[in-house]
């Protein structure tokens, strides 16, 4: 029995069933994604990178980064902060409230406590326990608040504040969402270490940085320069060791401007729609109504984001 | 229904008429990839010296890290492996078909625009034109090229397909036809949406997990378990098993294998990566349908497997392919929690995969279809033998401490009070024995070279020499006659 067609129709159904899952679905979904808005703001995320950054972006992939920088923040799983934000009119009631809610605390703590405001209550609990007590909290009238604190091991090393997501890649192309992680990730290095500067001086000397740093120099996109006139205020501040000779300096190429350019612009920290987190008040006071929107991302989050521990 | 591979093809006159056919273009292959495998190695090494001496060969930007790492697997997976695969695969498809190989010259043509094309995406990524996709790394112009090379071969192979004097089907041609399809199909989707006219943001990010695990989970394992469901049962003299086992295996690679490369936690919507988790966790059974067909096989005693060098070699691939299926099972499990895909792990199971299972099962494939192109046995059998001690010995000293350094990797980069820095320390000593398997490996990559060369020494030198007395002795009879 003559069995080609058969396999080739199998075959050609076969291609296209993850041809349809992992190609048209996701260009369909991701592919068609839009720019959001920031929780609870009217802040647009993401927003373009500079063209300097852009061109760092192309740097970025020409040198093959990607291969030891993943751009990918983790969580597993999402908690809840109940923070006293103000004390209200009625303190007894809140000293009484507060002792109800933290197990163990004296009313002399309580009292220290609400000297010096905001301050979280209760930390790392389940959205339940949280929305409990600041209800206690709230009916002692007071205002207290949910915070959403994303958690796990990348976040508590500090790489990110919350997972990444598609739409932090939205402008990028190509994205270099990386694979390993030879090195840090950089999803928000752009955070950690906002000075180009430092950036310049990490690509040509990485161990001048970080001494036990396996990081390969990029020096060849630097470039020595004799001084004409004055030094440049560009040359790169080396110490004795590594300077070239006098009357030389070490100006960075234009590819290297770019590289640190867009790592400096790697910053996805945004509290966003599908990854919410509650910012501390300094920067939510852009925020027309801080605690509505706040309502609106613990009432939504949990369908949408891993369901709080 | 199925062809006993335990009778060899012995019709009169047909297997050599078969090989004479695929004598030429089917050595041109094996050699380039050879060729293409010391390159690989030759790249390999410098990447990994570059993490016990990050200022090796610093200053030349064509050799930083980032552009010698793709090139070597570039050059592993497209030089070696793409084109090997595609040379046995031919052969399979006109041994089983009873039929010459289709239009040579399609071979011979395509393998050389091929290798053009490989060529040139490799001098692409070091010169910093890399796409920044990995294993789709090379740069559109030379994608393209390699495609039509790609193409030509493919032709040729569903040509003899078609031409097939044994119309029963034996199963590895199931494997291998689809595998004909499968790469063009998958590679010209990658390269158009993500180089050419590349997708919006990070629907780029699934399209790539798509394509790698076709490549590496379907594609290399249509090649490579064809070439073991034919070998292990021809070189041990027995019957394959079940000829529905091994189908019921195929269903589940083609219908699933697409489906496994987007790891947990990855930044897409969460469907995603929970269907891609589910898919490869069904992935084990064509794993398990492996072990066990080869287990019925030789009926228990694996001992027979190391009957003689290719089947050797065969069987120590079938033997990565279970274990890098563990492999790739327990990181797509790990990864909701614990992103291990981020770590050396993930390198050390691809590595297992790409090297351990199918390389090893392309050189046991090709040190015996060799000596049947070219009518004789290898020069040295212990040059053979030191390849294949080469390359376990290698292997061994490649993947396993890799693997584990990425599981030390993982542990410690969840405990945050361990810097960085001391987490990239520890996976030093782990980095350090995989170089000195690298370099094991290339060496063995070399004794395969010369083994293939010194047997296409062997056949074409007579030969040469009696065209060259036949045209000489023209002349003298030309000079003689006045």
């Amino acid at each position: 029995m003559n069995y080609g067609p058969l396999i080739f129709l199998a075959a050609f159904f076969a291609m296209a069933s993850s041809w349809c899952g992992f190609v048209l679905t996701p260009q369909l979904q991701v592919g068609q994604l839009q720019q959001t808005n920031t929780l609870g703001t009217t802040v647009t995320y993401p927003i373009p990178r500079p063209g300097l950054a852009q061109q760092g972006l192309q740097v970025y992939r020409a040198n093959g980064c990607a291969y030891c920088h993943s751009q990918q923040v983790r969580q597993s799983g999402t908690v809840c902060d109940v923070v006293l934000a103000e004390t209200g009119t009625n303190q007894p009631a809140l000293l009484a409230s507060l002792v109800k809610v933290k197990p163990g605390l004296s009313e002399t703590e309580a009292r220290d406590f609400i000297a010096k405001l905001p301050a979280p209550v209760l930390r790392g609990i389940t959205k339940e326990a949280a929305d409990a007590a600041a209800k206690i909290l709230n009916a002692a009238s007071a205002k207290a608040q949910v915070w959403i604190v994303p958690v796990g091991p990348d976040i508590a090393r500090g790489w990110g504040k919350r997972r990444t997501v598609a739409e932090d890649f939205l402008f990028d192309s190509p994205v270099m969402a990386g694979s390993q992680r030879i090195g840090q990730d950089l999803a928000n290095v752009g955070v950690r270490l906002p000075d180009a500067n430092w950036h310049l001086r990490h690509l040509y000397a990485p161990r001048l940085t970080e001494k036990a740093s396996t990081m390969p120099p990029y020096r060849f996109l630097f470039e020595k320069h004799k001084i004409e006139h004055n030094p440049s205020p560009e040359a790169l501040v080396l110490p004795a060791e590594m300077a070239p000779a006098p009357g030389y300096e070490i100006l960075p190429k234009q590819e290297a401007g770019a590289l640190a350019a867009y790592l400096v612009s790697l910053r996805a920290d945004a509290p966003l729609f599908v990854a919410p987190l509650t910012v501390a008040a300094a920067d939510t006071a852009t925020a027309t109504n801080p605690p509505a929107a706040l309502g609106a991302a613990t009432g939504n989050a949990a369908p949408v984001n891993a369901p709080a521990k | 229904m199925s062809q006993a591979p335990s009778s060899p093809p012995a019709l009169a006159g047909a297997p050599s008429k078969i090989d004479a056919s695929c004598r030429v273009p089917l050595l041109l292959m094996f050699i380039c990839a050879a060729v293409w495998l010391v390159i690989a190695s030759a790249f390999a090494l410098i990447a990994s010296i570059k993490f016990h001496s990050p200022d090796f060969l610093a200053d030349c930007p064509w050799l930083t890290y980032g552009r010698v790492r793709p090139a070597y697997l570039n050059a592993l997976l497209y030089g070696f492996c793409l084109q090997a695969g595609l040379g046995v695969g031919l052969w399979l498809l006109a041994r089983l078909g009873r039929a010459p190989l289709a239009q040579p010259w399609l071979v011979i043509v395509g393998t050389l625009v091929w290798n053009f094309g490989v060529k040139f995406g490799i001098w692409g990524v070091l010169s910093g034109d890399g796409t920044g996709f990995q294993y789709l790394d090379m740069p559109g112009y030379a994608a393209w090229i390699m495609m039509l090379g790609c193409l030509l071969i493919s032709l040729s192979g569903l040509l003899t397909f078609h031409q097939r004097r044994e119309r029963a089907l034996f199963v590895s041609q199931w494997f291998v036809f689809a595998a004909l399809f499968w790469f063009p199909w998958t590679y010209s989707t990658a390269e158009l949406l993500l180089v050419t006219w590349p997708v919006r943001g990070a629907a780029q990010v699934a399209i790539w997990g798509y394509y790698v695990a076709n490549l590496e989970v379907t594609w290399l394992a249509l090649i490579g378990l064809a070439a073991i469901f034919y070998f292990v049962p021809k070189l041990t003299r027995h019957q394959l098993h079940s000829h529905y086992l091994a189908l019921f295996a195929f269903w589940m690679l083609i219908l699933f294998g697409g489906w496994s490369g987007i790891p947990g936690g990855a930044p897409l919507p969460a469907w995603m990566p929970v269907l891609s988790t589910a898919a490869t966790m069904l992935l084990l059974v064509p794993v398990v349908i492996v072990a066990v067909l080869i287990h019925q096989t030789v009926e228990g005693k694996w001992t027979r497997l190391m009957a003689n060098p290719p089947l050797r070699f065969i069987a120590l691939g079938a033997f990565a392919y279970l274990l890098a299926g563990l492999m790739r099972v327990a990181s797509a499990g790990l990864d909701l929690h614990h992103p291990i895909s981020l770590t050396w792990f993930a390198p050390a199971q691809a590595q297992l995969n790409a090297y351990g299972f199918f390389s090893l099962v392309m050189f046991g494939a090709i040190y015996w279809i060799v000596p049947q192109l070219a009518g004789m046995e290898f020069a040295s059998a212990k040059l053979v033998r030191a390849h294949f001690w080469l390359a376990l010995l290698g292997l061994l000293l490649s993947v396993v401490p890799l693997a584990i350094g990425g599981i030390v990797e993982e542990l410690r980069l969840e405990t945050s009070g361990i810097s960085f820095m001391q987490v990239v320390k520890t996976t030093m000593p782990f980095l350090r024995a995989s170089t000195i398997g690298d370099l094991l490996l290339g060496l063995g990559h070399v004794v395969f070279v010369v083994n293939l060369l010194g047997m296409v020494v062997r056949f074409y030198r007579p030969r040469a020499v009696s065209a060259y007395a036949a045209a000489t002795m023209d002349l003298c009879a030309v000079k003689a006659k006045p």
